[in-house]
């Protein structure tokens, strides 16, 4: 096939420049989300050492590897930088820009500047948070609940002013991606004719827009209060520190979504083209994701129940709550009856997809447990709300991002990865995923409060089941990044739809070229697997593991 | 799953609300295990007879089916609404103190608690209660956000500066309920740790109407002080006194046996032999001079202690032997 088609095709976008100038300065949207994967995936690494040292304390009841106050600057390091420097700009920054452009038949986003710029703002706010840790470190927990938050001699003013330019970036990207969908679909591009991922990417990209700058002025004022002693929040100044729960979880709650969306995004990818069979429910899917960005700003009040708010507040917030998880269960039956007479391939990403499936329901379902507000009156502020975060986030979104960065990954670099090494690694997280989390749902509900150094005797033999899990995870994760990175060099060459997969991107050369497609993209249905779309569309796909 | 559920069964019930709390935890227990047994149930079955190269049969095109989706939303809503309303029957007899009930006043502050009665008795950490009546706690903080819990009553309620929360419940049994902070404060949040005392209403009024200072000696009174206002968290003594909590902490603060008479190094390199007047102002003023070695975490004890108490503590810190 075709050394002479192979000679006529552009350059891809890794080998058409060279040097490190020409990534750092690159308009690329691929390149820029290559950038925004490593970085992410570094900062992923960094959160991930942090939550071993906290495992690894709670291996005995009193002091195990440190004091209490490393202990508060460790958890506290964990949570922010896994929040704000991880999984918030790691699923839309790093596979919404590789992708989105690609999936409705762009050459680029709408404005390539402006995302560069965003690259560089995420990277001015993180030296600030990174400085605040050389210093001293934050010892307030990710949430920086006032006025301990104001009160201590810790560096929360820089990690402060590094969360309020981050934000920035966020802001940025979710600009970006509204216009990018709105102006620059393909010809024949209709809504409803876009990838789940895309309308999961364009949900998250409306509460970027919408409910970062709240956090932004949040943390801007708790810095006034910090510095100029303005009284917002601290009772001695005449404020109110209930004030700024509220403000704080007006955009952090959203943020949860931020967080998941994206990854529901990818399990649609996954669960399609893994089953070859189109998505069962397309239309409940795609704006179900709407209705979750939507109805997430007018939850936040659910992690206030026992804080002193309003009785008819928290009755409301609970209500508004209970109305999420309509959604959020119809997306997970949709995955699975996707599955019902397809032709379902076990190949790594389907495993994560799976994982995800289970995981994230175990999330979700105890999620029910928090919002009825009896028992959220027992469980909150225990370790059963640290599990059921870590379902929703790690079990939900890390496992999506493993399983999209297992499918794109020929895509991206035009090398396979080792597949049964990768089923292996996929194994080792699940099992050690659960080995960590399951014992702290029974831990909160035996009372073990979260931020905790010593711990009662007790707890220690789940404490000590968690912690190991916690090694399983790292050396599954670690087993992972290596062989991804090996295979950069060493990998088989991929050919440009490795999967038999039907989305525009398994239409171009993997990698691709450098504005996309060579010829103007054909537009078809969404996710057009089976016998009739076959006779559809015949010779629009490449056979399974040939080339363009 | 089932280890799950047999493990959480050991948490006792000893408040009239963790029955009625437990028995909505445990319909959401099994809602949800039926739930997670049902979707993956059907994962794992799809996955394994359709698999790859073992289904031959033409792959169908279903594109949905909006009849299915309709029945099983109207279901969910059904249970999640029953979920709500439940809950909400729950948090209203938590939010709704019944009338006459006995109040205290709670005041947290990093990182002890101290309960006061309406009869001028103090208490720190310990929180001695009443069995069969209804407790009313008046709550605030002197410095940051706090959190009173009680496991074994499935209750908490922040306990926010500048302001009033309430929390009421009634114990029917005797005995003893762990305390948590479990709103995070600081350094020693973890060993912010009391407990509920749980008394026959007879040993209660006895014990309200305060141990009799006369028929002690002072260094008794400084001991029972020493536990009672919990110092003994963080300072050893040298003997073993049970720790009220019951956590074996790491001690925070400087050992006081033998330290009387002895010279003393401080953080700005600074030192002066232990006297009365250094012991007092450690009492009141814990950060004006910081043992080499230690954090000044401390407290102060200043209005918390009368000058009788303080000599008590004095006498027995001074009998304290190496």
């Amino acid at each position: 096939m075709a050394s002479d088609t192979h000679s006529a095709s552009p350059p891809d976008y890794l080998h058409a420049s060279k040097g490190i100038w020409s990534w750092l300065s690159t308009l690329d949207h691929k390149r820029i989300g290559i950038m925004y994967l490593f970085t992410t995936l570094g900062f992923f690494l960094i959160g991930g050492f942090f939550a071993i040292l906290i495992r690894i304390e709670h291996l005995t009841p009193t002091k195990t590897i440190m004091e209490a106050n490393m202990y508060n600057t460790v958890f506290t390091l964990h949570g922010a930088i896994m929040v704000f420097m991880f999984i918030i700009p790691n699923v839309p920054a790093s596979f919404g820009n590789f992708l989105l452009p690609i999936m409705i038949g762009a050459k680029d986003v709408a404005f390539p500047r402006l995302n560069l710029i965003s690259y560089y703002v995420l990277w001015a706010g993180a030296a600030l948070a990174i400085t605040s840790i050389v210093v001293g470190g934050v010892d307030t927990g990710w949430t920086f609940y006032t006025p301990y938050s104001i009160r201590t001699g810790t560096a929360v003013t820089l990690m402060a002013l590094g969360v309020f330019v981050m934000g920035f970036s966020s802001i940025f990207t979710g600009l970006n991606f509204i216009a990018t969908v709105h102006k620059m679909r393909a010809p024949g591009m209709t809504f409803h004719k876009m990838p789940l991922f895309v309308w999961s990417t364009y949900a998250t990209a409306i509460i970027q827009v919408v409910a970062t700058p709240v956090i932004g002025i949040t943390v801007a004022l708790l810095v006034m209060e910090r510095v100029f002693h303005i009284g917002f929040f601290d009772p001695k100044l005449g404020g109110d520190p209930i004030l700024f729960q509220h403000f704080f979880w007006f955009y952090s709650h959203p943020a949860v979504y931020i967080m998941i969306v994206p990854g529901m995004g990818i399990i649609s990818e996954l669960v399609t083209a893994f089953s070859k069979k189109t998505i069962f429910g397309y239309k409940p899917v795609a704006y179900s994701s709407l209705a979750i960005a939507f109805a997430s700003f007018i939850v936040w009040g659910h992690h206030m129940f026992v804080s002193g708010q309003s009785y008819l507040a928290s009755m409301l917030f609970s209500v508004a709550t209970i109305i999420i998880g309509v959604p959020t269960a119809i997306k997970i039956i949709n995955w699975t009856v996707t599955m019902y007479k397809g032709h379902v391939s076990w190949k790594t990403p389907m495993l994560y997809a799976m994982s995800f499936i289970f995981m994230f329901s175990i999330g979700g379902l105890t999620g029910l447990f928090l919002i009825a507000l009896s028992v959220d009156v027992h469980l909150h502020d225990t370790y059963f709300v640290v599990a059921h975060f870590h379902y929703v986030m790690m079990g939900g979104t890390v496992m999506a991002m493993l399983g999209g960065l297992h499918y794109w990954w020929p895509k991206m670099f035009g090398r396979m990865y080792p597949e049964k090494l990768a089923q292996f690694a996929a194994t080792l997280v699940f099992i050690g995923f659960n080995t960590t989390f399951l014992p702290q749902f029974v831990l909160g509900f035996l009372g073990m409060p979260r931020r905790y150094y010593n711990y009662e005797p007790r707890y220690q033999p789940l404490h000590i089941l968690s912690t190991v899990g916690s090694w399983i995870i790292a050396s599954g994760l670690l087993l992972t990044f290596g062989y991804l990175l090996v295979s950069i060099w060493r990998g088989k060459k991929a050919p440009a739809n490795p999967w038999g997969a039907r989305g525009l991107e398994w239409t171009i050369p993997s990698p691709p070229p450098v504005e996309n497609f060579i010829h103007d993209p054909v537009i078809f249905d969404p996710y057009p697997y089976g016998a009739e779309y076959d006779h559809k569309y015949p010779n629009l796909f490449p056979e399974e593991g040939s080339n363009v | 799953m089932l280890l799950w559920t047999a493990l959480t069964f050991p948490l006792p019930q000893a408040s009239t609300m963790a029955p009625k709390t437990d028995l909505l935890y445990n319909f959401i227990y099994w809602f949800s295990v039926v739930s997670l047994a049902l979707t993956t149930a059907a994962m794992l079955w799809f996955a394994w007879k359709y698999r790859e190269g073992h289904n031959k049969n033409p792959i169908p095109v279903i594109e949905g089916h909006p009849a299915f989706e309709w029945t099983v939303s109207i279901i969910l809503s059904f249970f999640f609404v029953a979920i709500f309303i439940w809950g909400l029957i729950g948090f209203n007899e938590i939010y709704d103190t019944p009338q006459g009930a006995y109040e205290i006043n709670v005041i947290g502050q990093q990182w002890m608690w101290t309960f006061q009665y309406a009869n001028g008795q103090t208490s720190t950490n310990t929180l001695y209660v009443p069995r069969g009546r209804p407790i009313k706690l008046i709550m605030t903080s002197k410095d940051v956000i706090h959190d009173l819990f009680v496991p074994n009553f499935r209750l908490k309620q922040d306990v926010v500066p500048g302001m009033y929360t309430t929390l009421w419940f009634e114990a029917p049994q005797t005995g003893e309920n762990q305390i948590f902070c479990a709103q995070y404060c600081g350094t020693s949040h973890s060993n912010m740790i009391g407990k509920v005392v749980v008394m026959e209403p007879d040993d209660f009024n006895m014990w309200l109407n305060g141990i009799d200072p006369g028929k002690m000696k002072p260094i008794e009174l400084g001991k029972h002080l020493f536990t009672q206002r919990n110092c003994i968290a963080c300072h050893t003594t040298g003997t073993a006194v049970p720790r009220s909590g019951g956590v074996h902490a790491s001690h925070s603060g400087p050992a006081l046996n033998g330290v009387f008479g002895k010279s003393v190094k401080f953080t700005d390199g600074t030192s002066l032999t232990a006297d009365e007047n250094y012991i007092r102002e450690s009492i009141v003023n814990p950060a004006g001079k910081i043992v080499e070695g230690f954090s000044p975490i401390m407290p102060t004890y200043k209005g918390l202690l009368s000058e009788e108490e303080i000599n008590y503590l004095v006498a027995y810190i001074k009998s304290l032997k190496e």
